[in-house]
C-alpha cells in the first residue's frame, strides 16, 4: 500500500494518538499523520497538505466537526477524499446530518481498533 | 464551584443553528422517560462499555464511598437540550494516572496534561454513552467539551438536582466513582 496522508482533527491530544494507532493497527502502513484540535486548524492543514483520508471528531471548541465538514466541500479543500466522523454522538439524526453534509463515514466513541479497520479501509482502497 | 458555565456550554451547542436540536419537537415529555433516565444499570453498562473497549479492562462496582487522597482528578461534561445537568467522573490522582497509561500506553509520574486529556475523553464517553441509552436522550441531548480540574480541597457544588446517581467502581487498584446529575427535564 502506498503512503496514506490522514488528517485527525479531534480537540483530545490522547485521541488522536488512539486513533493514529487503530489506523496502523488498522493496517495503514506507511501512514504519514496531520494533526489538529478544532475544525478551523484542520481547515488550514488542508490548505498545507493534499491529505488521503480524513477523521475528525464532532464536539470540538472553535469550529466543530459539521462546520468543518460543510467547509471543507463548501471550499472544495480535499475533493474526494473520504471524511469520517468519530464522535460520541451517535443518534441516527447526528449519523445522518454527517452523511448529508458528506461524511463517507461514522464511528461512534468508545471504538475498537477492529471497528476503524472496518469502516476506514474499505474507504481508503476504493479511493 | 458551579457547573452553570459547563452547562452554558452544552445548551449552546444543543441549539445552535445548523445542530437543530434545540428546535426539534419532542412528541412526548421527558419525564414518560424518567424511568429510563435514572436506571441504574445504564450507568453500568456504560462504564462497562467504555472501560472495556478503551482499556481492555473489566470494572467492578463497588460498595463504599470513594476515599479520595489528597489530589484528585475531576472530569465535567455539561448536558443541555431536553435534559440539562451533567456526567462527572471522579478519582484519585494515582488511579487517573493509572487510566490515562491503559488507555494510551504511555507511563505517567504526575497528574500532567496528557492525564487530564484522557481523564476528559473518558468522562466525554461516559456521557455519551450514557445518553445513547436512552433513544429520546441521544438526538436531543448536546454535550460539552469536557472540563477537567485538579488538586485538592475543592468542592463541587450542584444546586439541588431533580436526581443524582451516583456509582463507584474499581479495577486492579484504580477507583473511581461516575455521578450524573440532572437538574432539569422537558
Amino acid at each position: 500500500m502506498s503512503e496514506v496522508r490522514t488528517l485527525i482533527v479531534d480537540d483530545s491530544s490522547v485521541m488522536r494518538k488512539i486513533v493514529e494507532r487503530a489506523l496502523r493497527q488498522a493496517g495503514l502502513d506507511p501512514l504519514v499523520v496531520f494533526e489538529a484540535a478544532n475544525g478551523n486548524e484542520g481547515l488550514e492543514m488542508l490548505r498545507a497538505h493534499p491529505v488521503d483520508l480524513i477523521l475528525s471528531d464532532i464536539n470540538m471548541p472553535a469550529m466543530d466537526g459539521m462546520e468543518f465538514l460543510r467547509q471543507i466541500r463548501a471550499q472544495d479543500l480535499a475533493p474526494g477524499v473520504p471524511v469520517v466522523m468519530i464522535t460520541t454522538e451517535s443518534s441516527e439524526e447526528h449519523v445522518r446530518e454527517a452523511i448529508q453534509a458528506g461524511a463517507r463515514g461514522y464511528i461512534r466513541k468508545p471504538f475498537t481498533a477492529e471497528q476503524v479497520k472496518e469502516r476506514v479501509l474499505p474507504l481508503v482502497h476504493a479511493a | 464551584m458551579l457547573l452553570n458555565g459547563v452547562r452554558t456550554a452544552a445548551i449552546l451547542r444543543a441549539e445552535r443553528p445548523g445542530g437543530k436540536e434545540g428546535k426539534r419537537t419532542m412528541a412526548h415529555s421527558m419525564r414518560e422517560s424518567m424511568h429510563l433516565i435514572s436506571d441504574p444499570r445504564n450507568l453500568d453498562a456504560c462504564v462497562d462499555e467504555v472501560f472495556d473497549l478503551m482499556l481492555g479492562v473489566n470494572c467492578v462496582r463497588d460498595a463504599g464511598p470513594l476515599q479520595l487522597e489528597a489530589e484528585s482528578v475531576t472530569a465535567v461534561v455539561g448536558f443541555g437540550g431536553v435534559l440539562s445537568g451533567a456526567c462527572v467522573f471522579r478519582s484519585s490522582g494515582a488511579a487517573a494516572i493509572t487510566i490515562a497509561a491503559r488507555m494510551t500506553g504511555m507511563e505517567f509520574a504526575e497528574v500532567d496534561d496528557t492525564v487530564k486529556d484522557a481523564i476528559g475523553e473518558v468522562c466525554n464517553m461516559l456521557a455519551g454513552s450514557w445518553k445513547s441509552k436512552v433513544p429520546d436522550l441521544s438526538a436531543n441531548c448536546g454535550l460539552s467539551v469536557p472540563a477537567v480540574i485538579t488538586g485538592s480541597n475543592y468542592h463541587l457544588h450542584v444546586q439541588a438536582p431533580e436526581f443524582r446517581l451516583c456509582h463507584e467502581y474499581s479495577f486492579e487498584d484504580a477507583c473511581f466513582d461516575v455521578t450524573i446529575l440532572c437538574d432539569g427535564l422537558q
